[in-house]
This record gives structure tokens, sequence and C-alpha cells, in this order.
């Protein structure tokens, strides 16, 4: 069943007081029907759809999932810092739900790398992730998690994501609150269902990729599951994010 | 017969709370009168904890709540910021500097681009000079906001992280007006600053400047008469100053104890010698003392700055040396000269003679100092920095042996460390 | 600092106390430093903070510079404060490189400056330099386990290269960087 879109419901069941008195009966008669089962058939579908939101289970699970995400504070370095601001009041992350930190893993929904992850932090750094409870979402916040950032030296581990699944990466060095609170976002809609496209299908660029090695020495399999795979995801887009002319055609 | 009596011993045991006897039997310990307290038992704080202040790791030997040893375990943010600096040319070395130490940020930049001066033996001129210490008071403060609200948290005083992460946030925005960036800004270049302030940043410094000593009132009266931040921090963690300076702790840690130094006011630098401030110092050394010596350093700094907006020079923001320092950009369409010069700087760089230096400043937790050796080549030969935690973070160790585990957590705060600066 | 007449005077008096224990002076860009002989460092260290007139009782920083391709290999600085004067003056003791895989040696200043055990352990880790007497002598910052003496010249500084699409095509593409 559809999610009943919100304005078809205020329309047909106003939230505002009873004009009249006689409103007002009509209302209380036609719930006394309801109750002792007198509405039947297409009137007791209206009236249900009236009251009633439905959804499926997975929805509901994961709209409470991305609301309501505990972050396990993993500050490393200054990135720890801008990650800080964005309890404070001014990016005040707590309107998305997100502002009750766990220090321990175990209580915690999601992951927010914070800076550089030296040699000797990573395996400290998995041994937490490792004991987060399912489902868990890791955000890499900064350059230096992300991919090394300017530190490209014996010390530092090249990226979260040689070591652990890195859900999303915030560039920065730092990255603005705001830039952190856009990338939470962004995890909230991935975790919604619907992630944000790839700039490739939102600026109509698809069939620019460059191959690594090639497009002659690509195997036909090879652009095939390519194919397939761009379809397969085209095919679990939501219709309005999918359009068949570019922006200004 | 004996089931009777075994089951008469039973039931006299059910009589006296079994579960609390047993359990003293089973842990009833080591020493010969039985003392519970006589076990250390050896637990390990960090590196993932929320309240070291960053990623250390703390080897702890406890009696019962009584710390009895203490082991830091540091290197978990090691970066290898100083073997980097060796591949890179002078003025790329600044931003990696800048992140050892990642909430005084100017002060690292102000000890590197001071060293390199020193060895070129390039004057900065006096606006970049009132330039740089009005941004090194701006940063000091706040660092010791950023120190305030978060030890305020580790103590209990969760509303204090809000007011200081707010007061802080008017900072950043004037990093932001001045450099464009809110962190790490690499405003300071060799030479000078990196470019000129806008125009009104002069009115917002000083609406800023009018508005923070109110703000430090309100947050002493959240903290000073507060009976539990009291007993938690009043004579707690005293270390006697003498113990202090043979283990080379300077900074609010070494004021608190009793002794004036700073290197502001015996060695200045930049425009500290124009300026007017007092140095505050306490008596006893300890944890009150601390957080008094550092709110009364916030309330200097506004002084500095407001002395360094109202008496700000005209004048070049840079030094108009062209082997070292940019040509402005209008004459690079004129002059064959400018545009070599342009060429070189940002190609290969400017190559300083073989030499050594040894700069210090004074950082919201200490000594700072920077030492590099240049070989006459484009890119320094060794950078390293003396970061006051690493050295302040030995006193840790005399601060809690001998007290309760939630004293550490005070003393730790206190200490002021930042993980980035001690590992580097 | 003291000036550079006042540099000779001090590394007269303490090659008087102590034969052969300053090798050279320099004075540069206002800063002194005394070149000392790595036998003797310790009662170099030792006269410049209990002779009267001298007294440098702070020391600010124990670091490690590896000087590569010069001889001696390494220097250990010492920068000494003292804080009524307001003088820095610094102490490098100059240590050839043993070779092969014997590791410098330099007796440690701990019980003169309680401030060098971190430092000293820093020393160690990032340059393999062994200090004598040295209460609990590993490394620091770098895993415990680790081989290698990272800020030495000739270690690489490591890193990998990064794999940009146009080098996939060669087979040696990892030497780009």
């Amino acid at each position: 069943m559809e999610v009943v879109r919100r304005e078809k419901l205020r329309a047909a069941a106003p939230l505002e007081q009873p004009k009249s008195r006689e409103e007002l009966r009509v209302r209380q008669l036609r719930a006394r029907d309801l109750l002792r089962g007198d509405l039947e058939g297409d009137e007791l579908q209206e009236h249900v759809e009236d009251s009633v939101l439905t959804t499926t289970l997975d929805k509901v699970l994961n709209w409470g999932r991305a609301n309501a995400m505990f972050p396990a504070t993993f500050g490393l370095a200054c990135c720890a810092i801008e990650m800080m601001s964005i309890v404070s009041p001014r990016y005040d992350i707590a309107r998305f739900g997100a502002e009750a930190m766990r220090a321990s893993p175990r209580q915690a929904d999601f992951i927010i790398l914070s800076g550089r992850v030296s040699i000797k932090m990573a395996p400290v750094v998995r041994r937490i992730y490792d004991q987060m409870l399912e489902p868990k979402w890791a955000i890499s916040m900064g350059a230096c998690s992300s991919s090394g950032g300017m530190f490209a030296n014996y010390a530092v581990v090249q990226g979260a994501d040689k070591f652990m699944p890195v859900d999303m990466h915030v560039p920065g060095c730092p990255p603005r609150p705001e830039a952190l609170l856009y990338g939470f976002n962004k995890l909230q809609k991935k975790i919604l269902g619907h992630p944000d496209p790839g700039w490739r299908r939102r600026y109509n660029a698809e069939g620019t990729e460059e191959w690594a090695r090639g497009a002659d020495l690509a195997t036909p399999e090879e652009r095939e599951a390519y194919e397939r795979a761009r379809e397969a995801a085209a095919a679990a887009m939501p219709m309005s994010t999918r359009s068949s002319s570019g922006p200004g055609a | 017969m004996s089931e009777t009596v075994a089951h008469s011993e039973t039931l006299e045991r059910t009589d006296e709370d079994p579960v609390g006897k047993h359990a003293i039997e089973r842990t009833e310990a080591v020493g010969p009168d039985g003392d519970l307290e006589q076990e250390l038992m050896t637990i390990n704080m960090g590196p993932h904890h929320p309240a070291t202040h960053g990623v250390l790791r703390l080897m702890l030997s406890l009696q019962g709540e009584v710390v009895r040893e203490l082991k830091p375990v540091m290197g978990y943010v090691h970066t290898g910021i100083e073997k980097s600096c060796e591949t890179k040319s002078y003025w790329k070395v600044i931003p990696f500097v800048e992140r050892m130490d990642y909430l005084s940020y100017f002060f690292q930049m102000q000890a590197f681009c001071g060293a390199v001066e020193q060895l070129l033996e390039l004057e900065v001129p006096r606006r970049a000079n009132w330039l740089r210490t009005m941004h090194l008071e701006l940063n000091r403060i706040h660092s010791h906001l950023v120190w305030l609200g978060t030890s305020a948290l580790d103590l209990g005083a969760m509303s204090m992280f809000f007011y200081c992460f707010r007061d802080r946030d008017r900072i950043l925005d004037l990093f932001e007006m001045s450099s464009g960036q809110r962190m790490h800004t690499r405003y300071f270049q060799v030479g000078g600053v990196m470019e000129d302030i806008p125009t009104d940043f002069g009115a917002r410094v000083l609406d800023f400047c009018d508005e923070m000593p109110s703000r430090v009132d309100q947050f002493e009266a959240i903290l000073n008469k507060n009976e539990i931040f009291l007993q938690r921090t009043k004579d707690v963690g005293i270390v006697p100053r003498e113990r202090l300076l043979e283990l080379g702790v300077t900074g609010p840690l070494l004021r608190a104890a009793g002794e004036p130094w700073d290197l502001r006011k015996v060695s200045p630098y930049a425009a500290y010698e124009e300026m007017d401030f007092a140095i505050p110092v306490g008596t006893v050394g300890d944890g009150y003392d601390r957080y008094r010596v550092r709110a009364a350093e916030i309330r200097e700094s506004v002084k500095i700055i407001r002395q360094c907006v109202e008496g700000l020079p005209e004048g070049p923001y840079i030094s108009d040396d062209r082997k070292v320092c940019l040509p402005p950009r209008d004459e690079l369409s004129t002059s064959m000269e400018a545009l070599i010069h342009h060429f070189k700087l940002v190609t290969e760089g400017f190559r300083v003679p073989p030499g050594e230096i040894y700069n210090p400043v004074e950082s919201p937790r200490g000594e700072l100092g920077c030492f590099l050796l240049a070989d006459g080549s484009a890119k320094p030969a060794r950078v390293h920095f003396r970061d006051p935690s690493f050295v302040n973070l030995q006193s840790l160790r005399e601060m809690c042996v001998g007290g309760y585990i939630a004293d550490l957590i005070q003393n730790l705060a206190m200490l002021d460390p930042i993980l980035g600066g001690i590992d580097r | 600092m003291p000036d550079a007449p006042g540099l000779e005077l001090i590394a007269q008096e303490i090659n008087d106390a102590h034969e052969g224990a300053i090798l050279g002076t320099y004075h540069e860009r206002g800063q002194a430093c005394l070149i000392s002989d790595p036998d003797q460092i310790l009662e170099v260290l030792t006269w410049l903070r209990e002779t009267p007139g001298q007294e440098y009782h702070f020391l600010a920083s124990v670091h490690g510079v590896d000087y590569l391709p010069a001889e001696p290999r390494f220097g250990v600085h010492y920068e000494l404060l003292n804080m009524r004067r307001v003088e820095r003056v610094r102490v490098r003791a100059a240590l050839p490189d043993p070779g092969g895989d014997q590791l410098p040696e330099l007796d440690s200043c701990v019980e003169l400056f309680p401030t060098a055990n971190h430092q000293e352990r820093e020393v160690y880790d990032f340059f393999g330099i062994v200090f004598r007497g040295h209460p609990d002598l590993r490394r620091i910052l770098m895993p415990e386990d680790y081989v290698g003496w990272p800020q030495r010249r000739d270690f690489p500084v490591g890193g990998e290269p990064v794999a940009f699409t146009v080098h996939e095509r060669d087979a040696a593409w990892y030497e780009h960087e």
C-alpha cells in the first residue's frame, strides 16, 4: 500500500474544529458507526484511509533508524573539534535527532571517524567498529580519514576504508560543520532508502565513464555487466528523481 | 545425621545474607589480614574514551579507587608531520605544522614562520606583526574556550559546553572573515600575513571584545562558586613549583603554581612589546588555580586584541623582499622581474641559507618551540616542534598518583593536553 | 643568549674543567650553540647547570637531528634555558653513526633533568639513539613492534602511490608517484 499523502489526508479529515454543531454530530455518528461495524464498503475504505497511515514495516524501521541515530564519538584529531561544534547551538545536530553522542560503541548507531587514522590507531578503530551492533554506519569525516588527506607518509592509513566499510565520506580539512551535517543528511536519505543519485545521473552524463584500461580493452561481459547494473540502479530509483531529459533539455 | 548437620549449616548461612558473604569469601584476598583493598587492579583507560581529550591511553594501577601507578601510552594520532615536512618546500610546510596542536594553529604558524624569518634575517613589517598578534590572541581565547567547555563537560557542567562553543563560533567567524577558513587558516606567511584584513574586520573584532568580558563573567558566575566544581578542583592535583620546573612544564600549569613565566613578557616576539597586559599567576597550583589562570588569560587577551585593533599601524602586510614574498598581482603584468620571482617562488620556493634555529613562542599550553635546520635548499632538513603538551604530560603521573580516579579525570582536564601536539 | 665572546668563554671554562668536552662553538643569528663530545655530555650539562653564574636549570627540549650526509651523523640537541637571566644556550652532542646494525649510544640525562624522560624516548623512537641509564627506554609514538627509525634521513617517507586511471594501462603504474 502506498504511503498516503498528507495533503489528501488533511483534505479528507480536517483537523480544524467542526464548523457547526451539525457537523460535529455527523462526525460523532460516523465514528460510532465505524466502531459498531455499520460503515461498509467504500465508506469504510474512505474512513480508514482518512484516519490511518499505511506503510511498510521496512519503511517505518528505516524512518525510525534514520531520525534517531546515536553517533559514537570517535574524535581523533582536528575534525573532532568541528564534530563537537555540530552539537553546539549554532549547527545543532539535535534537530536531526542525533545529539545523544554515545561513548560506548555498543549503544551507538553510527561512527563519525573524525581525524587522521594512524597506523597505531587503526586496529583500535576496527575493534570499536566491530563492537557496534547492526545496523551500523560509518561516516568518514575529513580528508584524512577518507583518503589519508595531506599526510601521504608512513604513519597515516591512507583512508579508513582500507580496513573498515565506510558509508559516507565528507571532504574538507576540516569540513565545516554544515558540510558534516549535509553528509549526515545524505546518510539519512541513504538509510531511508532513497539515496541521492550520483552526479552522472543527475547531470545526464551517463556514457562519459572512463575505462581504466581503455574501452577497447574491456571485455563484452564486463560492459554488459555494467549495463545491467546501471539498469538495476535506475529501476530502484523512485520516479520523481528519474528524468529522461537532462537539465535544460 | 550428617545430612541434618549439613542442612543446618546451610540454613545458618542463608540466615545471614548468603550472597554477600560468599562474595566476600570469594574475593577475600591476598593480604594476611584479608583486607579487600590490597589487590592492585590494572585497567586501561582509552584510547577511545570520552574524557581523555583525544586518543590518549592511560594504564592505571588502582587499589580500590586510589590510583597507585599511571603510565600514559601515546602515539595513537602520530602523523609523521615532522618527517613529511622534510619533503615539502617552506611554504608547504606551514599547513602541515598547523595541524599539530590543532587548537592553537596560529601559534604553530608563528613559531615556524618566525624561525624561517630569523634564518632569512627577514624583517616583518609592523602592520603584519600587529595583525599576527591580534590573531594569536584570538586563537588563545579560542583554545581556552574549547578547553573550558570540554573540561566543564568532563566535570559535569554540561551547559558550559554549549556556552563556550557558542562564543567560540564568534571567533571562528572572525577567522573566516580574515582568511576564509574557520580552522587551520594558513593565514601567516613567511614575511608577514597572507593578505590584509577586510575593512570592517576591526569593527567586528571590537564588538567581540566588548562582549567577551561579560561572557567570561557569566562563565565565572557558573563555576567559581559552584560547590561541586570547587570540591572537585580545590587542592587537587598539586605539584610543587620546583618539581614542575624540573619536569619542564610551562604555560598556565606553571603560572598556576606561582611562577610568573610567560614568553610574551620575557622574550617578546611579534608585537607583544608594545602591548600592555598582565600575566595571571596562581598561588597553590591546584585545579582551581589552573582554571582561574586560564579564565583570567581570556580577559587579558581581550585587552591585547583591543589594543591591536585600536593601534593597528598602516603599511604593508607582508615584507617586500621579492625573493621570499610574492609580488602583488598587478605588478605581474608590467614587470618581468616580478613574473620571474613569482614563478620561482611558486614552483621551487625560496632557498634558506644553511643554519639552525630554535624559535619558542607562548602557546595556550606553554612553550611551543620550533627547531629548524636549513641546508641551503628549498626544503627544510629538519623541522621539530617542542610541544608543550608532550612535556606537560609528564607531570600527570605526579598529579594523579595517590589520588582518586575521579581526580584523575579532573587532573587530565586541567592539564589541557592536545594529543595532536603530543603525537605530532 | 650569551653573546659570541661570552660563548667562547663558557667553552673555554668547560674545556678547562673537562678536557676535550667542547669540540666547537657557533653563534649565529643570535643563538649560541656548543658542540660537545658525546661521551662527556653529562659533564657538560652538569657544568652548565651547577656552575654559579651559569645555572641553566631548565631544559626546554631534547631532540635529535640527522645531519646525513655530514659527519658526525647524529646530533642530539639540548635546549637549555636560564629563567632568571632569560638566556638560552644549545648543546649539541655530535654522535657518529657506528655503522651496520649497531645503534649509537649516549648517556641519559634523566637524573639531571627529569623532563628528558619522554623526550629521550622520542629521540630513541625516531633515530635509534640508545640512552644509557634511561629508566624505561622504549618506543613512545610509534607502535611498540615497529621496525625502523622513521626520522632518519635514509628512511623513506612512505605513503602509497595514488592510482590514476590514466596510469593503469602501464604495467609499472605504481612507480609513477
